[in-house]
């Protein structure tokens, strides 16, 4: 006897996301969650965005990682609220873990959350964390052919950011491969090539997210009126 | 390599359905899972039958349906399933189309025992 279920594999994580995401659109908390292969350049590149926003600014980070607070420790020197997510094992974020995190972080909006996910490109994309973004970072020094071979995280992140782009000059890839494969799984992915080393491109970065911002209390603002 | 967290929140699922129904017993369930959702299908086998054995679910069947990507032509209205990544339209060409399918990782359905078997 067959009886109809019909219901998400992860409708507890998707519960409360959309719990978080109902709290950054009454706050008005634009969250971003930044996902990549490990060694991409996440934390690199969060370093750089931090140092480039004025001091004063409401801005949180959380960090996961599956060991270590070295992430949490680089990021805190900048002077925003800094959270680090041992996960003990576990290969992606879940919206309990940032739920938690975030409560103990006692961060409230309005302002920028800046989540960096474990180091994998494929279990956080199953994750929804209630962000109003997903970005993918992919650095030169990897494969042209990511985007194919890990296509759902390329299928969901609304940004992908090439990374290390000094390093172009030493290595043998294509940008405008690594693109086209993108946008065969994504045709409407953005993109931006930068170097957080050089600070090369890291405007278009943050002009990017302050575009989102301005979009996402827009947002709010025609929901509330 | 989530399939572990997967298998166990499938499993959850299951728990709380057959705990609604004591009477009887759950010998299937069904699941979706889309090619976009980055579930390997052999991993998550491996991992339900890891966490089933020596347990009360040790003989629950977990029936899998994989399911492909399926676009919408946004100039037709054509549907149809992604083969070799080509986005393109079969029907009229066009290059634009919006996601309809390929991202699922839903519970379906149940298997029951008959409820007469018992007696």
């Amino acid at each position: 006897m067959r009886e109809i279920v019909e219901k998400k594999v992860l409708s507890e994580n998707d519960r409360l996301a959309a719990e978080l995401r109902q709290r950054y659109r009454e706050q008005n908390i634009l969250c971003v969650n930044l996902i990549s292969s490990p060694g991409s350049g996440k934390t690199t590149l969060l370093e750089k965005t931090l140092a480039a926003l004025p001091q004063g600014s409401s801005v949180a980070v959380l960090t996961g990682d599956i060991q270590t607070d070295n992430d949490a420790r680089r990021l805190a020197r900048y002077g925003f609220p800094v959270r680090q997510i041992v996960t003990g094992g576990t290969c992606h974020l879940d919206a309990r873990m940032v739920d938690r995190h975030l409560n103990e972080l006692g961060f409230r909006g309005p302002g920028l959350l800046l989540v960096e996910n474990v180091g994998n490109l494929v279990c956080p994309s199953s994750y929804d964390l209630g962000e109003a973004a997903k970005v993918v970072l992919l650095s030169v020094t990897e494969g042209e052919d990511k985007p194919l071979k890990y296509p759902g995280i390329f299928h969901r992140a609304s940004l992908m950011i090439l990374t290390k782009k000094d390093l172009l000059p030493y290595v043998e890839f294509n940008p405008d491969l690594a693109l086209e494969n993108a946008r065969k799984i994504h045709p409407e992915i953005e993109y931006i090539a930068l170097s957080s080393r050089t600070g090369e491109g890291c405007d278009k970065w943050l002009s990017w997210l302050n575009a989102l911002q301005q979009r996402v209390r827009q947002q709010a603002a025609a929901v509330s009126s | 390599m989530h399939e572990i967290g997967i298998a166990s929140s499938i499993l959850e699922c299951v728990a709380a359905e057959a705990q609604r129904r004591p009477d009887t017993q759950v010998l299937a369930v069904g699941v979706r899972i889309g090619e976009l959702s980055n579930v390997d299908k052999d991993a998550l086998d491996f991992a339900f039958e890891a966490l089933t054995r020596e347990t009360p679910f040790e003989h629950l069947k977990l029936e899998v349906e994989w399911c492909p990507r399926r676009q919408k032509c946004l100039a037709c209205a054509e549907e149809f399933s992604v083969h070799d990544l080509e986005l393109a339209c079969p029907k009229c060409g066009a290059n634009h189309s919006a996601c309809i399918g390929g991202t699922e990782l839903d519970i379906a359905y149940l298997e029951l025992e008959e409820p007469c078997a018992k007696s």
